[in-house]
């Protein structure tokens, strides 16, 4: 066991799977000579040189579809964006070329790739550079979204994403890659579409992914205090989603809070409220809440940006109405 | 390039007739069902272009690549899918080439390496940009063909993969079939050169003009571009002059352009032109040429026969294929 940063985890995955196939490249802005715009590739030029560790010019959307080029001729890339505002960019590449391939040729060219990067707010970046786009690609058949809490899940996903034979979305965090934690020195996989139990409890169930999982916790230890036990549960991968894990975890408290870091309207979130409504509609004592964030462009000002983002105060009045403690 | 200087004997000329006779009555037939309502979707005619389609792949390998957009049926055709299996996929059958989840927009084959059949202008050339790229990290010798269409040249992915493709030495041939026409707009009213090989300019990049209407000057042409690809690895911009006979798409009937200019392009029609060369060299008559279209026509017949016969997918279909195992 070593304790890894978050970055160092998924710089350790993707070097472990340059080294295990020959197939797999990574491209990106600053990913090679720079050692990464977050340092996630630290070390990986020097090690695999420029053939397979390459800069790309910033042309979000045409390195992105020769991603999906290079999938098509055999090959496996990982398309790192700076970050998933700038992604959108290769949105085109993403929902229109990479997704639909497989289908549209029915069966002949699978898009082995991985489109990895941070998503979300940061700290103080503002409204073009603090989007998060699980929402919006969760909507799209023949992609797999996939998101992380912890360097030892990050390590663990994002080499089996990197395995996997559909493009999958990978989303990481500014504000997370100095996150430390322990990882495993011998080699493990995760596999999608298993969630992971990050705190048992009988009294209501909290949902969280990324950087959300953390404020999950925090309210679950609030709570603690109490005597009132959160179960928290993080579904890691959105699509594939572990809904038996959410349902059990439903059948057990009978009430349930969904923190996301999206806006409320045709989000993760609302799809897991529709899911535990029409398959545990029995089981539920309370309504299913949500806390998102405010529906307003990510303002610059610390104090506003707070206000926006589903922090722990405001966290903890929905839990409480959904316990009907008030 | 003079298509005189060099000398075919006639089995070669006649094939090359064939093909484009062929290409032609295919997708005269195709036009032909739609309008009979025997498919539907978007549809988009090839029907004065085959010169071009036919020349181009005559210059390639097997093991070569080619990608392209929606006005592709006889490029897939030419690169190895049989009509058949094309005619199947436009009546949504399950013994298409894409077994009924494409359609008139996106033919596809691995095995022919045929790579689409694309439906988002300009969205096809980072990916052959990415194919050149896998061609180059897995140090093949193999190009790839990526067809667009004249607007094309005017998305930002255009740019950013021709800057790819130049910077990193990719091995893409790069063709505008140049009708002049983005849809129903003139190019010139939207686009800031009067010549689309210009673009390849900004990139530095190997470029040229082509009579797209005349096979044999497109496949002197294209041939050595290849041989010049395959030796220097480097891409090459190729501007085709070609002209579609029919509008942009079924739904389309052409008001935008003047009877003289059609008048004027159907005087350099591709059958017509090869037709008239092979008579000057005395290979064939006009009786022989009409048995060679005949026997074309029959071809496109026996596809439109065949795909008539095909079952339709079952309905589990509809789940297959949307992730890989």
């Amino acid at each position: 066991m070593s304790i890894l940063t978050y970055r160092e985890a998924l710089g350790r995955a993707m070097s472990e799977e340059m080294t295990r196939d020959p197939k797999v490249f990574l491209m990106g802005e600053e990913v090679a000579q720079y050692n990464g715009a977050y340092k996630v590739s630290k070390g990986m030029l020097d090690k695999f040189g420029p053939s397979r560790v390459i800069d790309s010019p910033i042309s979000e959307g045409g390195f992105a579809g020769l991603g999906v080029g290079a999938a098509m001729a055999g090959l496996r890339p990982i398309i790192e964006m700076m970050t998933w505002n700038f992604g959108i960019q290769a949105f085109d590449q993403i929902i229109n070329h990479a997704a639909k391939m497989l289908y549209m040729s029915a069966g002949q060219f699978p898009i082995p790739m991985v489109f990895r990067g941070p998503n979300g707010a940061a700290h103080m970046l503002s409204a073009q550079h603090s989007q998060t786009v699980e929402g919006m690609l969760t909507q799209v058949p023949g992609l797999k979204v996939v998101t992380s809490a912890n360097p030892s899940d990050g390590y663990g996903l994002l080499k089996t994403s990197i395995r996997d034979n559909n493009p999958v979305i990978f989303l990481e965090s500014e504000m997370m890659y100095a996150m430390k934690g322990e990882v495993d020195d011998a080699e493990f996989l995760i596999p999608l579409g298993q969630g992971r139990l990050m705190r048992e409890g009988q009294h209501v169930t909290l949902i969280a992914w990324a950087k959300m999982v953390q404020r999950a916790m925090d309210v679950a230890a609030v709570f603690a205090e109490q005597g009132i036990e959160c179960e928290v549960i993080d579904p890691r991968s959105l699509r594939p989603l572990d809904e038996e894990m959410i349902f059990n975890s439903i059948r057990k408290t009978h009430r349930c809070v969904i923190i996301e870091e999206a806006y409320q309207a045709a989000s993760v979130g609302s799809w897991i409220v529709e899911l535990v409504q029409r398959v545990c509609f029995d089981e539920l004592d309370a309504p299913v809440m949500r806390v998102s964030n405010e529906f307003v462009p990510m303002p610059y000002a610390e104090n506003l940006e707070h206000r926006v983002l589903p922090e722990v105060e405001r966290i903890i009045p929905v839990v409480k109405q959904v316990l009907y403690m008030d | 390039m003079a298509a005189k200087a060099k000398t075919y004997d006639l089995e070669f000329l006649k094939k090359l007739y064939f093909e484009l006779c062929y290409y032609r009555r295919f997708e005269e037939r195709v036009l032909q069902a739609y309008t009979a309502q025997k498919f539907a979707g978007f549809c988009h005619v090839h029907i004065g272009q085959e010169a071009l389609c036919v020349g181009v792949q005559r210059a390639l390998k097997d093991t070569d690549y080619m990608i392209s957009a929606y006005r592709s049926h006889t490029q897939a055709i030419a690169k190895g899918i049989p009509g058949n299996e094309v005619f199947a996929e436009l009546f949504g059958r399950y013994t298409g080439c894409a077994k009924g989840n494409g359609g008139s927009m996106h033919m596809f084959s691995k095995d022919r390496r045929f790579l689409g059949g694309h439906g988002i202008v300009g969205g096809q050339v980072p990916l052959a940009a990415g194919v050149g790229f896998a061609i180059n990290y897995e140090k093949k010798d193999e190009i790839i063909v990526c067809y667009m269409g004249d607007a094309a040249t005017n998305q930002g992915q255009f740019h950013e993969a021709l800057n790819m493709a130049a910077t990193w030495s990719l091995p893409c041939l790069f063709i505008v079939e140049n009708n002049r026409y983005g849809m129903g707009t003139d190019i010139k009213r939207t686009t800031s050169v009067d010549h689309l090989w210009k673009r390849a300019l900004a990139y530095d990049m190997d470029h040229g003009e082509v009579d797209g209407m005349n096979v044999l000057t497109t496949m002197e042409t294209v041939t050595e571009i290849v041989a010049k690809i395959r030796k220097t690895k480097r891409p090459y911009f190729l501007d085709a002059i070609c002209y579609r006979y029919k509008g942009h798409s079924v739904s389309d009937p052409g008001l935008y352009r003047t009877k003289e200019e059609m008048a004027e392009w159907l005087g350099r029609d591709p059958i017509l032109q090869l037709g008239e060369y092979i008579k000057k060299q005395k290979l064939m008559n006009d009786a022989e040429l009409k048995a060679v279209d005949t026997e074309a026509k029959a071809k496109a017949r026996a596809d439109e026969e065949w795909a008539d016969e095909q079952p339709i997918p079952p309905e589990d279909a509809v789940w297959r294929y949307v992730y890989a195992d």
